[in-house]
């Protein structure tokens, strides 16, 4: 059973004018579907690789076979990252966040905005391609990374509450060389609803 | 004794014709490379390396865990710097004379290089650099991701494409395959790599 490209939670417009409609076009149909190809193509030959989800894939990496762990790395995360990244984004979302996770993050960064001004910094100080994150990590604490590329937070036994994608290719047509600028704007489309909807999941996941 | 941006070899609008455009350049050498320039500039303000030629920051920065935002920093400069005089309007295809005769006498063949040169661009997963290097008197295509470049790896670089996707997002997309073509049948400056190669 081949994975499948998870469609567009909403139109290819719904996120104007913070991200254009053709990178999102660009993004999904052709970015995050190449990272669903090239994962089938990779385990085509491996029955036993083909029954696992993308998220256990990135969380087993050390044990599948050596010349395919980086394309499973790279299209397993791709394809995890991305899916993610769709479902905590939405039309009119923005805001901040409410309840458990909201408490929490004033428990752990102080204010909302001190949070977010954290998560932007990472954000710009990526070097090359990548994610920042709001994980809950092993000691199950809310905390800010930032990974290279498609590297996914499960493959370090970290849970991804929220990522924000800083490819290039997530913001050039519109912000070109401005990557703080994205980054700021980004907030404007957040689905809180998800992101809290994940956060509970990440309690109970650990 | 701040590092500069030396000028960029063409107009901005040079390589129209051969599929780049001027607002490539605008961003590509205006914004990126500049940004590099700047930020080196920055981080090495009253330090010992104010004084060291580029490349020895480059050198002596490499795999250095405080030095990291210099490395890429000084790298992206240096990078850039060589990869506009790897273009020329109307360049590409296979060159002649000695070149020619070492790529064939290395690869097989031009073409067997041009598929070489191609994988490695397209497969360079992220951001990064294709290159072609005089590795100890052999010529060798390798691939580098982010900043890191022949230099640091003790290998003479001979022409290089920058593969981070603003290097070809507003002509290209994400057709990065495209755009190594591109580059390979209509702008190589084979006389720059000739130039080095002799160098
Ligand atoms: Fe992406
Ligand atoms: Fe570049």
């Amino acid at each position: 059973m081949a994975h499948q490209l998870a469609p567009l939670p909403y139109s290819y417009d719904a996120l104007e004018p913070f991200i254009d409609t053709q990178t999102m076009q660009l993004h999904h149909d052709k970015h995050h579907a190449a990272y669903v190809n090239n994962l089938n193509g990779a385990i085509s030959n491996y029955a036993d690789l083909q029954s696992k989800s993308v998220e256990e894939l990135v969380k087993m990496l050390d044990s599948v076979p050596e010349d395919i762990r980086a394309t499973i790395r790279n299209n397993a995360g791709g394809d995890v990252n991305h899916t993610m990244f769709w479902q905590i984004m939405k039309p009119n979302g923005g805001g901040e966040p409410a309840g458990d996770l909201a408490r929490e993050i004033d428990r752990t960064f102080g204010t909302f905005d001190t949070f977010k001004q954290q998560f932007n910094d990472a954000g710009v100080k990526r070097f090359g391609s990548g994610w920042v994150w709001l994980v809950k990590n092993n000691q199950g604490t809310l905390q800010i990374t930032s990974t290279a590329n498609q590297d996914s937070p499960l493959s370090e036994g970290y849970y991804p509450i929220m990522g924000n994608d800083v490819w290039e290719h997530a913001y050039y047509l519109k912000y070109q060389n401005r990557r703080p600028e994205y980054l700021n704007a980004w907030w404007n489309v957040i689905n809180w609803d998800e992101i809290n909807r994940r956060f509970a999941k990440s309690q109970s996941a650990t | 004794m701040a590092v500069t941006q030396p000028p960029l070899p063409f107009a901005k609008d040079a390589l129209e014709p051969y599929g780049m455009k001027a607002e490539t350049f605008d961003y590509h050498y205006g914004k990126h490379h500049a940004a590099y320039v700047t930020n080196l500039n920055n981080l090495i303000k009253d330090t010992e390396l104010d004084s060291k030629p580029l490349e020895e920051i480059i050198t002596s920065s490499f795999k250095d865990s405080s030095k990291v935002g210099v490395f890429n920093n000084a790298a992206q400069v240096w990078n850039h710097s060589f990869f506009w005089n790897c273009l020329k309007a109307g360049g590409g295809g296979a060159p002649t004379g000695e070149l020619a005769e070492r790529i064939t006498k290395d690869f097989g063949s031009y073409d067997k290089f041009r598929e070489e040169f191609k994988a490695a661009a397209a497969t360079q997963f992220g951001s990064g650099w294709a290159w072609l290097v005089d590795d100890g008197g052999t010529l060798k295509v390798v691939k580098t991701p982010n900043a890191e470049n022949p230099l640091a790896h003790g290998q003479k670089a001979l022409l290089t494409l920058d593969v981070w996707e603003h290097a070809y997002y507003i002509d290209f997309k994400n057709a990065r395959p495209s755009f190594i073509d591109n580059f390979l049948d209509k702008l190589v400056n084979w006389d720059f790599v000739a130039h080095n190669l002799a160098a």
